[in-house]
């Protein structure tokens, strides 16, 4: 994809490939330091935060010339400052995941409400399915769930606020999301906490378990032959009046360094990777994303990327998946650790919001 | 350079009195002093000033400046100048405010009780069963020693493959589904029984060396007063081995104040397995960058071992006297 991009863009493209966990975790260092004209990344609030921080290019001359892009896309591609830093590839939705040969054979229908849903985890029990898999051993897995129940409760701009610190967590809409997710609990796989995503993504693939609420890439668990027997649902609607059509869909995509070397040449290039040509040929290497541009050809999507493409392209409201969308110190070092506790005993779920509420406090007040 | 004798350790000199090590009466200092040439004394230099320069290079100044940052809250952008002092306000948010902290002390005391109460003795015990002349003697310390030599990560994959709960081999043996990792109030246990797995070969070894080394006359004249083999060894071996068991109380406390690869291989130090020096790597290392929190942290761990590290050092120095 680079080399084609550098040639469509005339530059002579070096790349430096780093292992993905190394990059993210030294990536203040690697910023301050002698980091690469160009670099992968995602949209969110730690792109803001380092547009803040005057670490990263401002790219908007860029954007004066990139089509396809929506304007969620762009608005997700901003700093605070209401200049572009971000240049979109690719991007997955989350929805809740099952296997149509296993809804087709007990006769489930796709629930459109959570009364439905909850009827449906009921009816699997008495097959002998685990209605929902759940996994949270690594600590983000479980944010998903958190995400989407508060959008469909409390609304997008609510679930935005709160990542950013504006709203409380012992606000009694954060107890609401808590306490139906409570009343999810006993369709959700037990022993989560011991757990790995791909492990209970295996359980799906096994037809061990019903469904289950992740991103596209569970898709890697599933060998070849049955990536076909794939299916998903957007997460069901729970207050009529706020619908259904929000949803997490992380964005990759890149930036630029702040005193790149070749100026010119690198927005040549980011110019050439907005293109429609360089995410094709992106997603043909990693099936389990999708191009982020409306101009991309989808011929060679299978049907899964097809419907993730048209459920991404109806949603009014992305988010970014919890640890993208507020500060990184707050979602490793606060909300893994409180989610975890609370999956352990959600009857503690009020002194749990209000260690949260206490350490936010403290971590947002810093700069 | 002449030779100086030195006598076994715990053997009685010829002024009757047990000793670290013994000297005859040496000749003057001076004399001996006068035989380095000027490039035995450069060589000497270089070689003490560039660990010295390294040590304090890389442990020192970054130790003090853990001390130092841990007052401030600093995110570890941008220059020095952009940080904030705070004061305290780092270690009351650590004690009042961080849930995780007081569980990683329980854990951290908990594993320094059971490496002292269970690891060590056992790792004492068997290093006295080996002392002897058995058969397979060489067989046994390799295979108790074998857990130190591999790398924690790897340990941790083995004991992965004892523990998982779906497909390790004790819920496949045992025929229960215990969630061995997973499980708050049973992870911990099973993770000290890997830790302890290694620690023990590790202090077998030490001790071993240390028994060697212990005269064998002292033993014969034990043996001729009529000691049983149990009474030989707490009334004349252990107390003359005293260098050695302090070593090995050092050692023990220090590896489970470190205590960091195996829970942090398993899961980050979370979910029941937390533990001080993984909060720290928790906070510093990585996106999350609480540079100042973190280092209170480190502090915290600093404090405790400075605890321990004085009393040992007063007790040698005591001995030296």
């Amino acid at each position: 994809m680079l080399a084609n991009a550098g040639k469509a863009a005339g530059v002579d493209v070096k790349v430096n490939t780093v292992d993905h966990n190394t990059f993210q975790e030294n990536i203040n260092n690697y910023l301050q330091g002698k980091p690469d004209d160009v670099f992968t990344w995602f949209a969110g609030y730690r792109m803001q935060f380092f547009a803040e921080k005057g670490l990263i290019g401002d790219v908007s001359d860029v954007w004066q010339n990139i089509t396809g892009m929506s304007d969620a896309l762009k608005t997700a591609s901003t700093g605070a400052d209401g200049k572009q830093y971000f240049v979109p590839l690719t991007n997955y939705p989350w929805a809740v995941f099952y296997r149509k040969s296993v809804f087709a054979e007990k006769g489930y229908q796709v629930p459109k409400t959570l009364d439905e849903f909850k009827t449906l985890g009921t009816q699997m029990k008495k097959d002998g399915l685990v209605p929902i898999a759940f996994a949270d051993k690594d600590g983000w897995p479980a944010f998903g769930t958190f995400d989407i129940l508060n959008m469909r409760i409390n609304g997008y701009q609510f679930h935005l606020d709160l990542m950013a610190g504006k709203e409380a967590w012992t606000d009694p809409k954060v107890k609401t999301v808590f306490d139906t997710w409570q009343g999810l609990l006993p369709l959700h796989q037990e022993g989560s906490l011991g757990r790995t995503w791909q492990e209970a993504a295996q359980s799906l693939q096994k037809k061990e378990a019903g469904t289950y609420l992740l991103g596209m890439f569970v898709g890697q668990q599933f060998p070849t032959e049955e990536q076909a027997d794939l299916d998903f649902f957007p997460f069901p609607e729970i207050d009529s009046n706020i619908g259904a059509d929000a949803l997490d869909a992380p964005i990759d995509g890149f930036l630029m360094a702040k005193k790149p070397r070749n100026e010119a040449g690198a927005k040549k290039l980011l110019a050439a990777l907005a293109k429609p040509a360089a995410e094709q040929d992106y997603v043909t290497s990693d099936p389990t994303v999708i191009a982020v541009s409306s101009e991309a050809d989808t011929s060679k999507y299978s049907t899964l990327q097809l419907k993730g493409v048209e459920l991404v392209k109806n949603a009014k409201s992305i988010a970014q998946f919890l640890d993208r969308d507020t500060r990184p110190d707050f979602s490793s070092t606060v909300m893994i650790p409180s989610i975890q506790a609370w999956i352990k005993s959600p009857g503690d779920v009020d002194s749990i919001l209000k260690d949260i509420e206490s350490q936010k406090k403290t971590i947002f007040a810093s700069q | 350079m002449t030779d100086l004798p030195t006598v076994p350790v715990g053997a009685p000199t010829e002024s009757g009195a047990p000793g670290l090590r013994a000297r005859r009466p040496a000749r003057p200092r001076r004399s001996r002093a006068h035989r380095l040439s000027r490039t035995d004394k450069a060589v000497l230099t270089v070689m003490v000033a560039v660990p010295t320069a390294l040590v304090v290079g890389l442990v020192w100044l970054p130790a003090i400046a853990t001390v130092i940052l841990s007052f401030s809250n600093w995110d570890g952008i941008g220059g020095l100048g952009t940080i904030h002092w705070i004061g305290f306000e780092n270690y009351q948010n650590v004690v009042t405010n961080y849930p995780p902290f007081k569980p990683a002390i329980e854990h951290n005391v908990i594993w320094l009780a059971v490496m002292f109460l269970l690891a060590t003795p056992l790792g004492m015990f068997l290093a006295v069963l080996l002392d002897r002349q058995l058969r397979a003697s060489a067989f046994y310390q390799a295979s108790f020693f074998l857990p130190v030599v591999l790398s924690l990560a790897l340990l941790g994959f083995i004991w992965q493959l004892i523990y998982s709960s779906d497909q390790g081999l004790l819920n496949n043996v045992l025929g229960t589904k215990v969630d061995w990792y997973g499980d708050p109030s049973v992870n911990l246990w099973a993770v000290l029984v890997a830790a302890s797995w290694r620690h023990t070969g590790y202090i077998m070894l030490l001790y071993l060396a240390g028994l060697k080394a212990v005269d064998p006359s002292l033993r014969e004249a034990a043996q001729m007063d009529g000691a049983s083999e149990r009474r030989a060894f707490f009334s004349v071996v252990f107390p003359v081995m005293r260098p050695v068991n302090v070593i090995i109380l050092v050692v023990t406390v220090i590896e489970s104040l470190r205590a960091f690869d195996l829970v942090w291989v398993i899961n980050k130090g979370r979910n029941g397995l937390e533990l001080i020096s993984a909060l720290v790597t928790n906070n510093v290392v990585g996106e999350a960058s609480r540079i100042g929190f973190g280092s209170a942290l480190a502090t915290i761990m600093l404090v405790i071992s400075l605890v321990f590290i004085t009393i040992y050092l007063a007790t040698v120095m005591r001995e030296d006297t």
